[in-house]
């Protein structure tokens, strides 16, 4: 700041830096924060938002009074509201595009919330009206948290038991493969876990590399359709996603000549250090199998990429005589030299699954680490126990690696649930299959796994046309018309990556009821 | 610390995080009742939880989605939270006005923290975005500029000035920081952890000033603005400040102020809650928020928690004399706590300490005896992380190291001590330390 003598002027000049420097955080933002782009489909989800809002505010008054409130429950598809000012043929917005099962429609397991009320409000381990099992895995986990409380800290990283329960999960699952407490980090939720890996995994191979060749950036190959948000991690942290497409006409199947062709394209643009492989795919659907686990494995070990397994939708498998069979499984049974030398990360999460709880409120998942150099571990430990995972959805992992059993008083409650889920979601995936391919214009492949179906769309080139001039992605524009004419808010697949000229859709299979609202 | 077994760590008093249930502090029945209803909604029908408890919670799940706290909710917080949370910050500042778009709710300051601070970070070597703050600073701060590389620029405060801010000294370190980073930003905690100092309106002024002057953005960690102790003491927020400031300050100096579950009266650590507040920031920055916090959902449970906290039950209702004096309870504790920790330290033997006038953690100096400094630098390690290992093995209370909060002397250290914990386990972990106090300068004399 100039000296000056006169108290005016210094005013006058220091209000003009002030107003000058307003934008001054957003302008010189990290540039990889910036290069993150947000969904394109926002201006969907915030007329989805605004549909929902409005749909809420009618509802609400009409419940108000008895008998229109009657009529609406008994009598739904024939009612009709106004959402500013233009009769919509629906009174409920069905939102399929998140795979949030409770959002759908689907109850929670009550043995999972009875455990977790008692251990926010301790005194209902007194309360006979909750089983005893409850109320002995309450206490027990309680007395693991510091000061007997769920507000505490918990350890780094992770309560032990609910580390250790979670080891012995992972161990039966994989008929037996042993599994170390010590190398399983717990998260709030798998999406941080996640990102956590990738920006470790860039920095240690960085290092390893490094020739004087600083400005290189990592990369990661993705696969493509996947996760928007995980892509968009990769950007967020300084890497580079490398995508590789998958195999539609074959179900979506990982091909290795593709990852070689994406590998061989990155050349020049980045330093590819790792792997990312959804199984079962999102929203892909597809569950790999062995061979195919076996084939990303031997590349991986080519290559030198590190394996991020997200293995979220591992419970949701519906195809009959289909197993998931999990990275770490196979890789463990391929045995010496590949069980001792490729580094995998998998990730899981309570979010997720079938078997599980629809617990996506709760943000819990776990990472487990294998064949991890020490000295990233190391490091990838100080990250985690800078962020606790946050009790309740440590608790919810606990549940789910750990359920009821036969014997105990909340096995048969469970059990039925359980079942009644599974065989809920069953039926969606065969009726959507069914109604999916007998649209015009639709086909999908069957869905083997996952919480999502994609199907590809071929629209009239009219549509295309129109959706052109008004300048949105054709997709966009198809979700859009679904959304104001149907009430039905599904994903657009230009979210996912999808080969030029195809367009898809991605919608979650849980919802109830559905197809009567579908048609 | 080396990382101890669950068992054994709960024979261990831990004074050194700050984490109030781990200490023995019992949670608000309130806050518990609403979440047990809230997570397991059987419970609306169960006499044993108050009705107002129970109506709490059954207004939580009508506004969420499928009426259930397992839902992905907003990714900004649920707005019927994030409304309230306005309502709240202005009725505390005396009515001005809270902008329910210019506030995030997410799973407590540390996120909320690190997202900002990603924002800012750009730049290497010379050129690289520095964040100022007052030494001793929170022990979580130095990994999470780590993290998110961006480098530490400390500005020493003084004991002997109990621990005030000095604005001479914060322009200084500045000037000199240029030499070799970016500086953008002001890191500051009111009250201040651990020093426990409590800033008057002229004090804030003149950072206010500082920070308008050298062009940097305010970043307030606000979490222990319900714990303050000192007679006349009374907590002003930095918006309130600012905003009561001439208008070439209250318009344009950036602020960004954080509070969360983890303050000195809920002390819901592990629950993982917590808010910011925008002030004067470009819009541009919220949007960019958004989008950053697109991509992970926000925990729910923590929402009606945090609802609660800043809408507890009021006279009248059925919960407000058990609320009422439970609350009583833990404010006198810690107030109890503040001044029995302060007149045990200053009777020690070459120990030192300031009164906490807010926070939850008292922090004095102590005199290191020759020798041990020896047998640390032996051992590679600082003296004060020798001695807290030591009271730890001999004494079993655990409390923190001042290197940890960036206080490095040669003949003296600092410690930090929590006072957020029952009465007796205090107490407990007072006289422990006065054995030890004395068996150590027996031992070194």
């Amino acid at each position: 700041m100039p000296p000056t003598s006169n108290t005016g002027e210094r005013s006058i000049f220091n209000r003009y830096q002030l107003r000058r420097r307003m934008s001054v955080v957003l302008r010189e933002i990290s540039p990889n924060i910036r290069s993150i782009r947000p969904p394109r489909y926002t201006a969907l989800s915030v007329r989805a938002a605004q549909i929902r809002e409005e749909l809420r505010q009618v509802r609400f008054i009409y419940s108000s009074l008895d008998f229109l409130h009657h009529l609406i429950k008994t009598n739904r598809s024939s009612t009709c509201v106004f959402v500013q000012g233009v009769k919509k043929p629906y009174t409920e917005l069905i939102d399929v595009t998140w795979g949030d099962p409770q959002g759908a429609g689907l109850k929670p397991l009550t043995f999972a919330r009875q455990v977790l009320a008692a251990c926010l409000y301790p005194k209902l381990l007194n309360n006979e009206r909750l089983p005893a099992d409850v109320r002995q895995r309450a206490e027990g986990l309680l007395h693991e948290c510091h000061g007997g409380s769920v507000g505490s800290y918990t350890d780094l990283p992770g309560i032990p038991q609910v580390a250790r329960q979670i080891s012995e999960f992972i161990s039966r699952r994989d008929g037996g493969v042993p599994s170390d407490p010590d190398h399983i980090l717990i998260s709030p939720g798998s999406q941080w876990a996640l990102q956590v890996h990738e920006k470790y995994t860039a920095m240690y191979k960085f290092k390893q590399l490094y020739c004087g060749g600083g400005g290189v950036r990592s990369g990661v190959l993705t696969p493509q359709p996947s996760y928007s948000l995980s892509v968009m991690s990769v950007v967020g942290l300084g890497g580079v996603p490398v995508p590789y497409q998958l195999w539609e006409e074959q179900g979506w199947e990982v091909q290795v000549e593709e990852l070689n062709r994406a590998l061989e394209a990155a050349e020049g643009e980045c330093d590819p250090v790792a792997l990312y492989v959804i199984n079962p795919g999102n929203p892909s659907g597809h569950v790999q199998r062995r061979k195919s686990i076996q084939d990303v494995i031997k590349f991986a070990s080519e290559k030198r990429l590190f394996l991020l397994a997200d293995e979220v939708y591992q419970d949701c498998i519906y195809k009959e005589n289909i197993e998931f069979l999990s990275y770490k499984r196979v890789l463990a049974e391929m045995g010496p030299p590949f069980c001792d030398t490729v580094e995998l990360a998998s990730f899981h999460s309570a979010s997720k699954g079938l078997l599980g709880e629809y617990v996506c409120g709760f943000r819990g998942g776990y990472v487990e680490l294998v064949n991890m150099d020490p000295a990233v571990m190391k490091h990838v430990f100080t990250i985690f126990s800078k962020d606790n995972a946050p009790t309740p959805g440590q608790i919810a992992l606990s549940v789910m690696a750990s359920p009821p059993q036969p014997g105990d008083p909340s096995y048969p409650l469970y059990r039925t649930e359980k079942q009644q889920m599974q065989t809920l979601i069953k039926d969606n995936v065969r009726k959507v299959h069914e109604v999916l391919n007998s649209l015009p214009g639709v086909s999908s492949h069957p869905v083997e796994g996952g919480a999502f179906a994609f199907p590809r769309i071929d629209l009239p080139p009219k549509a295309i046309q129109k959706a052109k001039d008004l300048g949105m992605e054709p997709d966009i524009f198809y979700c859009l018309r679904l959304l104001e004419d149907a009430g039905l808010f599904f994903t657009p697949g230009c979210e996912y990556g999808q080969k030029d000229g195809t367009y898809h859709v991605r919608y979650a299979k849980k919802r109830f009821h559905f197809m009567n609202d579908f048609s | 610390m080396a990382a101890r077994t669950t068992q054994e760590a709960q024979a261990v008093i831990d004074l050194a995080s700050g984490d109030p249930h781990r200490a023995g502090i019992v949670p608000l029945s309130f806050v518990r009742q609403v979440l047990a209803v809230c997570v397991f909604p059987d419970l609306l029908r169960d006499d044993s939880i108050p009705l107002d408890a129970r109506q709490r919670a059954q207004r939580f799940l009508d506004i969420c989605p499928q009426g259930s706290v397992g839902v992905y909710s907003s990714t900004t917080g649920m707005p019927y939270v994030v409304q309230r949370i306005a309502e709240f910050i202005s009725k505390r500042d005396g009515g001005i006005a809270a902008d329910p778009n210019q506030i995030f709710f997410y799973s407590g300051t540390q996120e909320n923290l690190k997202m900002v601070l990603n924002l800012l970070s750009s730049g290497s070597g010379e050129m690289q975005t520095g964040v100022l703050t007052p030494l001793p600073y929170p022990h979580t701060l130095p990994r999470l500029l780590q993290y998110t590389r961006l480098k530490l620029v400390p500005c020493s405060l003084k004991q002997s000035q109990g621990w005030a801010v000095n604005t001479e000294e914060l322009h200084r370190t500045v000037t000199e920081a240029r030499e070799h980073c970016n500086p953008r930003a002001l890191f500051i905690c009111n009250p201040g952890i651990p020093t426990g100092h409590v800033q008057d309106r002229k004090s804030m002024e003149s950072v206010i000033r500082f920070a308008a002057a050298e062009r940097l953005i305010l970043l307030v960690q606000e979490v222990y603005q319900d714990c303050v102790h000192g007679p006349g003491i009374e907590f002003l927020s930095y918006k309130k400040v600012l905003l009561e400031m001439s208008q070439e300050y209250s318009e344009h100096v950036e602020l960004i102020s954080f509070n969360s579950l983890s303050n000195g009266s809920l002390g819901e650590c592990g629950l993982r809650g917590g808010y910011m507040e925008l002030v004067n920031t470009d819009t541009a920055v919220a949007e960019r928020v958004k989008v950053l916090m697109g991509f992970r959902s926000p925990p729910v449970l923590p929402q009606p928690a945090l609802e609660v906290m800043i809408n507890p039950p009021t006279p009248g209702e059925p919960s407000y004399p058990t609320y009422k004096q439970e609350m009583s309870l833990i404010q006198t504790t810690l107030s109890h706590n503040a001044q029995r920790g302060y007149e045990v330290l200053n009777s020690l033997k070459d120990v030192s300490c300031q009164p906490a006038m807010g926070g939850i953690f008292l922090y004095p100096r102590l005199e290191l005896p020759a020798q041990l400094i020896e047998e640390a630098k032996t051992l590679g390690l600082p003296p004060d992380v020798l001695l807290c290992q030591m009271f730890l093995d001999k004494a079993g209370v655990c409390v923190g190291a001042g290197s940890e909060n960036g206080s490095e002397h040669d003949t003296y250290c600092y410690i930090r001590v929590s006072f957020a914990a029952s009465s007796d386990t205090f107490q407990d972990a007072l006289s422990r330390l006065c054995s030890f106090h004395h068996h150590l300068h027996e031992t070194y004399s």
